[in-house]
């Protein structure tokens, strides 16, 4: 089983990064930076004001640029018979859609800590602002992605998925946003831990959301 | 091969408010071949993803034993992946069996990415993962689609040797199928 699974994240996550015709993972990433970028245009070269709120910005670029990838996360796999072929061999739903999770925050979450970084730039953030930003997306992130593929999942074959897949990953994610641009203002880790704690439940929760969603979706 | 068996008793199937037939029973023992015929719309597909588990039947029961190998209209091959790259997975998946590239034509496609290939070209890479895989119990939605000739003849042997090594093979085609000891099962017969 192991083995299998291996193999099954080996594709996903050459599949996720590379992504063939549906673009990548720099796709996100880019449209991250780009709203870091575009944020001062728009409130004007007041930089403590920037400093102050360019933390919150961080987190609301980084859900929105989540919300891209959602689309091609399981519809694809569905449509081209995969999740029948695996049942057939005996991996169950859950076990795909855990390894689709994990190469998906895999080809999504460092990434995007890392772009983190010239964005903070760009909006004149301090030191201890980037870590607290670092560490709240680094508990943050599993549950996007954990997030992403369970909504992926429910809005498989429904038309216009990938608008309502936005509209619902959105609330969802309330939860961490709060807790992990709260952080920033209160400056203590108890928001980082809250992150995490709902980055758990969501993990906890997607893959058998998730691959009830995708067998549901075969009837 | 490994132990095989597969039966339905009094199966029945819905889709939507409809339902397509009922009180359909078989059974199949190692050897067998099964071709399912009917017109379009009348349940085939439907009958093998219920044999295959993927769908739960409206009433009734099916058994298995012995892993199960389904070809359908998809391939579940990786459309940007070269060929060769795209059975890979399978292989890594299902283990090291021969999946016969040569004699299904295929050797010379295997950088040949997924999407470029015809219809045929298709359904022949998905009968190699078929191959590979190396489940005793084959599922077979219409095979024939998009083959030539020679490539039906080939799936008719195909089928015939996996019979002889003590398999089981549901074939549901509307297109005549070639094959000694065939058994047929007409499915407006089970019609509600």
């Amino acid at each position: 089983m192991t083995g299998r699974l291996g193999a099954l994240l080996r594709r996903d996550l050459a599949r996720l990064l590379l992504g063939g015709r549906r673009g990548g993972a720099i796709l996100p990433i880019l449209f991250f930076l780009a709203v870091a970028m575009i944020y001062p245009f728009a409130v004007g070269p007041d930089a403590p004001l920037l400093a102050r709120t360019g933390g919150g910005v961080i987190w609301v670029a980084a859900l929105l640029a989540a919300i891209l990838p959602l689309d091609r996360l399981i519809e694809p796999d569905i449509e081209l018979g995969f999740f029948d072929q695996w049942a057939l061999r005996g991996i169950s739903e859950e076990w795909t859609v855990s390894v689709r999770i994990l190469a998906h925050w895999l080809s999504f979450g460092p990434p995007l800590m890392l772009a983190a970084l010239p964005a903070a730039a760009l909006l004149g953030l301090d030191g201890d602002t980037i870590g607290l930003v670092e560490l709240g997306l680094l508990a943050g992130t599993p549950g996007l992605a954990a997030l992403g593929v369970m909504v992926a999942a429910l809005t498989a074959g429904l038309r216009g998925g990938a608008a309502l897949s936005g509209m619902l990953v959105i609330p969802l994610a309330v939860p961490l946003l709060i807790f992990g641009a709260g952080s920033l203002s209160t400056g203590g880790n108890a928001g980082i831990a809250l992150t995490a704690a709902c980055s758990l439940v969501l993990l906890a929760i997607a893959p058998f959301a998730a691959g009830a969603a995708i067998r549901a979706a075969r009837d | 091969m490994q132990e095989c068996r597969i039966a339905a008793e009094k199966l029945a199937c819905r889709r939507g408010d409809r339902v397509l037939f009922s009180d359909l029973d078989f059974a199949l023992s190692p050897g067998d071949a099964l071709q399912i015929v009917g017109s379009n719309g009348i349940g085939k597909s439907s009958l093998l993803r219920i044999l295959a588990g993927l769908m739960r039947p409206f009433m009734g029961h099916v058994s298995r034993a012995g892993a199960i190998g389904l070809i359908d209209e998809r391939a579940a091959l990786d459309p940007d992946l070269p060929l060769g790259k795209a059975l890979a997975l399978w292989q890594r998946i299902d283990g090291p069996v021969d999946n016969e590239l040569a004699r299904l034509g295929l050797a010379g496609l295997l950088d040949v990415p997924v999407r470029y290939l015809s219809t045929g070209q298709t359904k022949r890479a998905a009968l190699a993962r078929l191959l590979g895989q190396g489940a005793p119990v084959w599922l077979l939605d219409e095979p024939l689609n998009g083959l030539d000739t020679d490539a039906v003849d080939l799936v008719a042997t195909l089928v015939a040797e996996h019979c002889r090594a003590g398999g089981i093979c549901v074939i549901a085609s509307h297109q005549p199928f070639d094959l000694p000891g065939l058994q047929r099962l007409a499915l407006m017969d089970f019609a509600v």
